[in-house]
């Protein structure tokens, strides 16, 4: 689903993007717990901080949905050394930038500076690890801020509207099934006093790992992570995450949303599916291979030629994705728009007629050898972006897999045959396994897409 | 396309990340024996190069009646080339690991292309062909099409795009500018192949064309290169359009859409990037609209008032007109509040003007995030070209902070006092906002 499910559409073949040489990447533990990764490059005097806490939405209290990514809002909201806002104000006056993000699985703060103001952002993200101090005013505002974010991301769009009844749908007992951001009548009684005590709860050196990129040495990360982080007591309330799973999907399950704002109807499925698993990566490395043959290119892909070309396509897009960077279940999704005049019926029909042909066909040597020679360049490509190494390492780690998984995981993906594929396909593939959902407008009104857009993204105006 | 960026997806969960202390690259201007002129950075670190190509007009340049030809086009340049097909075409890109991506907007067609060293010479024979030898298969025209269209109705139900092409048509006239470039259904529906070639001819020719490239390329390799590829382009196209003059009146135009939020589109007349005082008017931007948590609309706005998830502005600089363009969503019953201190803040600042503590971390921040852009083969190729367009030398990365550290308080006074404007002050709602109408 174009909008709605960007974590796992909008990597796409970044899927594959490819850890850095391994001598470029180095690893170690404080004695407090804390994880420390160096990724370097040299080639700008810029550095990137970032610290994953393994908690995240998915690990909160029943009824109390949001408390994570709220917590990480109020992160910014100041410590005994700093007043609300300082954080940022500091990055900023320094001429960097930081920001933060909440998952099921992680919460995670970065800053990107130039490389000599590395000692200045550890020493501010070291102190609120522990020191966090939350004025009861700027809770009771930060909340009306969250609110007006679900109300922008979430409320404002059917697709995201859709996402979240699909997901409630497919999970029945893993907290995976709650948004992110939280349930509005959740988020609006959330209180000061929830924050602290989550915080309280899993914020600690030995529940984070500290990933530095850049323009930076391993000894120099040792030093000052040792400096700064060092001193910080490790929390005594950290228990592996022993969370509900997910029993088996016995029975299809099908959604419909009607909702006046949508323009182009579709169709969207998401199978419940495994995961990445420490040392066990095989299952999840068929299934991205499976995703980008099935659905990864809108030209050459299985979907794109059963449904989009010939003189009666079927549907304006097709495609497919995967999301196994997850702690426990993942999913595997099909998504097709049809063209105008075809029903969704009709579109979901020509879809699952595809996905047959295809189990039956197997893979096409050609796309496969295809999909492996971009897994080849993207180990060339990905050394382009530390500050993107940072993330696949940070969130590698905060999902549960070991620095070993990390670095294996090309070989893993290279290592997939056209029967580990058909297999997986095989496995995965089943309505009872599923959540469809359809997302149309009212009878009678007007019909057209929630695309995403179709076109390459627009040149931004000059700016200086 | 419209000329407004989505500011508010620049907030929040963006892992876009900005940074260093003075721009150290080494730019070099190269020409080609044919002619062409290019900047090139050479870092032979990592096996591949970027290269980055636009050309001056972009979808201003369609034609009377034809409004999406140039976006359709540039769609289209990547379905078929050649001997090859879509599918061929693709197939032959993927095996290659090459990466091509063709883009429009009001004032440029874009080229981004990024290939490997090992196989430089089969990714550029490929993408020349793209260039040179587009097919536009009927098939490919129609497939196309229906994914335009779509995208258009889309867009006619999205609040922020509508409050985009509401602010545009309000201000910009009888000019391009003031509908949206990727056409309306009626118009790219009665795109023939022949507008489609006519797009291709006018808007991808020579004479307007700007390159760089950065990455495992040197001068020698990038000259002869950048004749093969683009020496058989057309050497003139089609004829620039002339300026806008758009015209801002203090007033607000609501447009009810069925949404919890309202969209925000607001903007008053802005200032050229060659004007003396631009530096001023960006630094005053900054210290007003921002992005950073501490500027004046998001410390008001979301961080006082909990307004907002994110509200920011910037100045609009484009080849025709320059703007200062402002957006945010609110709550439907949120939004008169939200527009009443925004406007208090483009009263205050108008005649105030800043704090010198304001500017001086206005200036860090400028100038400590200028250096953290030139971060890979992709962003430097294109703010090479970038540069280019907006009529820089070579040594620019060298002395932009030091024309940001030169503006001085009373620069930024006089400039303030000018420039913002709140009797024009100008701004569409989309929503259904609580005690805000039309002034009209």
């Amino acid at each position: 689903m174009p909008h709605r499910t960007g974590r796992a559409l909008a990597f796409g073949l970044a899927l594959f993007a490819l850890p850095a040489q391994a001598g470029d990447v180095s690893h170690f533990d404080l004695p407090n717990g804390l994880e420390v990764v160096v990724v370097e490059d040299h080639r700008a005097p810029v550095v990137t901080q970032m610290v994953w806490y393994r908690i995240g939405s998915a690990d909160e209290a029943a009824g109390h949905s949001g408390i994570a990514h709220f917590l990480e809002h109020l992160m910014f909201k100041g410590t005994e050394k700093l007043a609300p806002g300082e954080f940022s104000a500091t990055v900023e006056a320094q001429g960097g930038t930081d920001n933060a993000f909440t998952s099921w699985d992680y919460t995670a703060y970065f800053q990107r500076v130039a490389a000599d103001r590395l000692p200045l952002m550890m020493e501010m993200e070291a102190d609120r690890m522990r020191n966090l101090r939350l004025p009861e005013a700027d809770v009771l505002t930060e909340r009306d801020v969250i609110l007006e974010e679900r109300a922008q991301r979430t409320d404002s769009s059917p697709d995201a509207l859709l996402g979240e009844q699909m997901r409630a749908a497919q999970f029945k007992n893993s907290r995976y099934g709650i948004p992110i951001i939280g349930w509005r009548h959740e988020m609006e009684q959330l209180s000061r006093q929830d924050a602290l005590d989550f915080y309280g709860a899993y914020y600690a050196p030995n529940n984070a790992i500290l990933v530095v990129a850049g323009d930076v040495t391993p000894d120099r990360v040792k030093e000052l992570a040792g400096e700064y982080y060092g001193p910080l007591a490790p929390s005594d309330k950290i228990a592996p995450r022993r969370r509900p799973q997910e029993p088996p999907q016995l029975a299809e399950r099908r959604l419909s949303l009607t909702d006046e704002r949508v323009s182009e109807p579709y169709v969207y499925r998401s199978y419940l599916a495994p995961g990445r698993r420490p040392g066990d990566q095989k299952d999840a490395a068929s299934l991205a291979v499976l995703a980008e043959l099935l659905g990864g290119s809108g030209t050459t892909s299985v979907l794109a030629r059963a449904l989009q070309f010939g003189d009666n396509p079927k549907a304006v897009y097709a495609s497919a994705s995967y999301d196994g960077d997850t702690v426990d279940s993942g999913q595997f999704g099909v998504y097709v728009m049809p063209t105008p005049g075809v029903s969704l019926t009709e579109a979901e029909a020509a879809m699952d007629a595809a996905i047959a042909q295809f189990l039956a066909d197997g893979v096409n040597p050609d796309d496969l050898a295809r999909i492996k020679a971009q897994i080849r360049a993207s180990d060339i490509y990905s050394r382009d972006d530390s500050g993107d190494l940072a993330r696949r390492y940070g969130e590698g780690l905060a999902i549960g897999l070991t620095l070993e998984d990390i670095d294996a995981w090309p070989q893993v993906l290279q290592s997939v045959t056209a029967g580990d594929v058909v297999a997986a396909a095989q496995s995965v593939l089943d309505r009872r396994n599923a959540v469809t959902g359809w997302l149309q407008a009212p009878e009678g009104a007007p019909v057209a897409p929630v695309g995403a857009p179709i076109l390459p993204p627009a040149v931004q105006g000059a700016t200086e | 396309m419209t000329l407004l960026r989505n500011l508010v997806a620049a907030f929040g969960l963006s892992l876009a990340f900005a940074l260093p202390a003075q721009a150290e690259i080494d730019i070099k201007a190269v020409t080609s024996p044919g002619g062409i002129n290019a900047w090139l950075v050479e870092d032979h670190s990592i096996p591949f190069a970027a290269l980055e190509i636009r050309f001056k007009g972009g979808t201003s340049l369609d034609a009377d009646g034809k409004r999406g030809a140039v976006n359709l086009m540039t769609a289209l340049i990547e379905e078929g080339a050649g001997d090859l097909d879509a599918q061929g075409f693709a197939a032959a890109r993927d095996s290659l690991a090459a990466s091509f991506r063709f883009g429009s907007d009001a004032d440029t067609v874009s080229v981004s292309a990024r290939f490997l060293t090992e196989n430089r010479d089969q990714a550029l024979e490929l993408l020349r062909s793209a260039l040179i030898r587009p097919r536009f298969d009927a098939d490919a025209i129609e497939r196309v099409r229906g994914q335009v269209l779509a995208n258009i109705r889309s867009n006619d139900k999205d609040p922020g795009s509508i409050a985009s092409n509401l602010f545009d048509a309000r201000t910009y006239g009888d000019h391009p500018y003031a509908t949206d470039g990727d056409g309306t259904a009626e118009s790219v529906g009665g795109l023939s192949r022949d507008d489609i070639l006519a797009a291709w001819k006018g808007a991808m020719a020579r004479d307007r064309i700007y390159v760089a490239a950065a990455g495992d390329i040197s001068a020698e390799e990038l000259g002869p290169m950048l004749d093969r590829l683009l020496g058989d382009l057309p050497a003139i196209g089609a004829v620039q359009p002339g300026d806008a003059s758009p015209v801002f009146k203090a007033g607000i135009t609501v447009k009810d859409f069925p949404s919890p939020q309202s969209v925000i589109v607001f903007g008053q007349p802005g200032i050229g990037l060659k004007d003396p005082d631009y530096f001023a008017a960006a630094l005053l931007n900054e210290i007003l609209g921002g992005r950073r948590f501490s500027a004046r609309l998001m410390t008001e706005v979301r961080e006082k008032r909990g307004l907002t998830y994110g509200i920011g502005s910037y100045l609009g600089n484009f080849d025709h007109a320059q703007v200062l363009i402002g957006q945010f969503a609110a709550s439907n019953d949120k939004v008169a509040e939200a527009i009443s201190v925004v406007k208090d803040e483009w009263a205050k600042i108008a005649k105030d003007g800043v704090t010198a503590e304001e500017l001086d971390k206005a200036k860090t921040f400028m100038t400590g995030a200028y250096p953290l852009r030139f971060d890979g083969n992709g962003p430097i190729a294109s703010i090479l070209v970038g540069m280019q367009m907006m009529g820089f030398a070579p040594d620019y990365p060298r002395t932009r902070n030091d024309r940001v550290n030169a503006v001085t308080m009373e620069d930024v006074r006089r400039v303030a006092a000018s420039l913002i404007r709140p009797d024009a002050l100008y701004f569409t709602v989309v929503g259904q906002p609580t005690g805000v109408t039309s002034t009209e």
